[in-house]
């Protein structure tokens, strides 16, 4: 026990904030992109439909590595995106925290995407018709109408995309690097003690990482609890 | 306010037909499940697009294929109502009766605080959709919509998601929350009691095609065609073959009508409504037919005989009657006859 307490006391907490922020940041991001993805997609045609599905959902199937071969290939500064980026803007995004970011909300963002689409596919489409002959503009109609009609499904998602971000490591490992303190993850971290055989130190990040996964699902279904009202036992 | 609609629409293989033009401001749209009721009433509001026709409503051009018009939802003033209400379940009574409204916040409350009091839902304001019976949900549909004051409102199929015992009573209601409303409302329903009670004029549609459109008592005593006497309610239609002015022929039968009336050339069945037929017992009279009892069926006011006519093919005779014969009937036994009133016959196309 001691000897526990002993390395908490030591431990350095950065991967902690890292994958945090990183998590809560991704989440946001890929909160409204899949909002926006899955009502594109929702308006669209069948063919189209069938190949932007395809095409949103690729970083879930996909092995993490090949997405972090794709962002690699799109930001690295020697070739032309990623020069743009830096030179004329000044960001840098492989071994950087931007890197974390984009990473984390390219895997999880299929999450959002599908949930949220599947979600306001079982909205009752008179709602919406409602909604446009009272008047309502289009943009008052999804925040108003749609998206609180499809509040469970919404938090489903959100929770399974936090989840997904929150423990990246493939593609964050590869465009983002593990600098300590800047883009060091928990799930970087405890690869990397693992690697040097230190299991009592990946066993408490192991701990920590699920500490913090069970709280936050806890709080957010809490914040959210007041939409799942509408939701009956059965 | 006059209003002409004309839509073509076509789905695969089915297509829709119709035209009406009229200044009347309760209009009613019967036809069975599938024909097209709805599409129409959807076209109207601009949910669905017809191919071709063109809907105007005073002079508003909502529609016109011609033109190239086509106004979005939003930009038509006419209110639908869902056969499921449509209310948003994340928003409470006066969210939902606000819902249409937009500007001023203290204009929009006192509307709304109007609206509450007109459709007496006092102290449900904050009650979520989900919490309130069928006919408050009812209640609160209207009033969104009346609140956002359109000059049309559209009610699709209003009461068939209710019980019979609410049914009756909401459409009291509802024609007196209506009342002094000044716009058009078009009532589409496969009830013909619905649309009789409250339609000035009528749409009769089958599988997309329109029947006739006219006088709603006018359409229920002479439908003159034979999807119009089917569904206004005409039990018994039967192929007729014309022989001159004033006879006809019943196949299915075996009888020949005598009509006092000139009989037109392209009369193709007769029709007679259930409760008209008149029991004969022992010697035949004109305009009778032989009947044998099939079935029976009681109902608290009404017994329903099902009758087999000379052939074994042809559709059984429905005959209802009414409480004040039953006794009759108890005492002499089932009618040798039953009599056609040559008033009530229906000729039809």
């Amino acid at each position: 026990m001691d000897a526990v307490i002993e390395i908490l006391k030591g431990l350095d907490y950065s991967p902690l904030y890292v994958s945090l922020k990183t998590g809560i940041v991704a989440t946001i991001f890929s909160f409204f992109l899949g909002l926006f993805a899955a009502r594109k997609v929702i308006k669209a045609g069948p063919k189209v439909k069938a190949i932007a599905d395809g095409i949103l959902t690729l970083p879930m199937v996909l092995p993490p590595t090949a997405a972090g071969f794709f962002l690699l290939l799109l930001f690295s500064r020697r070739r032309p995106f990623g020069i743009l980026l830096y030179e004329e803007f000044g960001i840098k995004v492989v071994q950087a925290w931007a890197g974390c970011i984009i990473a984390a909300t390219v895997i999880a963002f299929p999450l959002m995407y599908r949930n949220a689409r599947a979600a306001f596919e079982q909205i009752d489409v008179n709602l919406i018709h409602a909604a446009r002959t009272l008047g309502m503009p289009e943009y008052k109609i999804f925040w108003k109408v749609a998206v609180p009609s499809a509040g469970p499904g919404l938090v489903a998602g959100t929770i399974l995309t936090f989840a997904r971000a929150l423990g990246e490591y493939g593609a964050t490992s590869m465009l983002a690097g593990n600098i300590p303190g800047k883009t060091g993850t928990i799930s970087q971290r405890i690869a990397m003690v693992i690697q040097d055989g230190d299991y009592m130190t990946a066993g408490i990040w192991v701990v920590i990482i699920m500490l913090v996964a069970f709280v936050l699902i806890f709080l957010m279904n809490l914040v959210t609890g007041r939409n799942m009202k509408n939701i009956r036992r059965w | 306010m006059s209003m002409e609609v004309k839509i073509h629409k076509k789905l695969g293989e089915y297509e829709l037909d119709v035209y009406w033009k009229s200044k009347k401001k309760r209009i009613g749209i019967l036809g069975a499940s599938g024909s097209g009721k709805s599409l129409t009433l959807k076209s109207i509001a601009g949910i669905e697009h017809p191919d071709k026709g063109y809907i105007r409503i005073g002079e508003h051009i909502l529609y016109d294929s011609d033109s190239g018009t086509c106004l979005k939802p939003q930009k038509r003033n006419v209110g639908y109502m869902f056969q499921n209400y449509a209310l948003f379940p994340a928003m409470t009574v006066a969210q939902n009766v606000g819902a249409g409204l937009s500007g001023d916040k203290k204009k929009k409350q006192e509307q709304v605080e109007k609206m509450i009091r007109h459709f007496h839902l006092e102290g449900l304001e904050k009650r979520l959709p989900r919490e309130l019976s069928g006919g408050q949900q009812q209640r609160v549909a209207l009033a969104r919509i009346m609140a956002y004051e359109p000059s049309v409102i559209l009610l699709d199929e209003p009461f068939s998601a209710l019980d019979v015992f609410l049914k009756d009573r909401l459409q009291q209601e509802m024609m007196e929350l209506l009342s002094d409303y000044d716009g058009t409302v078009i009532l589409v329903s496969h009830s013909r009691d619905e649309i009789y009670r409250f339609s000035e004029e009528l749409l009769v549609i089958d599988d997309g095609k329109q029947i006739c459109y006219g006088d709603t008592k006018e359409i229920f005593d002479h439908p003159k065609k034979v999807e119009a006497a089917r569904l206004t309610g005409c039990k018994n239609i039967v192929p007729a073959e014309r022989l001159d002015a004033h006879h006809v022929r019943i196949p299915d039968w075996g009888t020949c009508l005598h009509l006092k009336q000139m009989i037109d050339v392209d009369i193709t069945h007769i029709g007679l409504r259930a409760h008209e037929f008149i029991p004969v017992w022992g010697e035949r009279e004109d305009n009778c037919i032989p009947v044998k009892v099939k079935g029976k069926a009681e109902f608290p006011f009404e017994w329903k005989y099902f009758l087999k006519g000379e052939t074994e093919e042809s559709d059984d005779i429905c005959w209802y009657v009414q409480k004040t014969l039953w006794a009759e009937l108890e005492e002499k036994g089932i009618p040798d006859y039953l009599k056609l009133p040559e008033k009530e016959i229906l000729l039809l196309k």
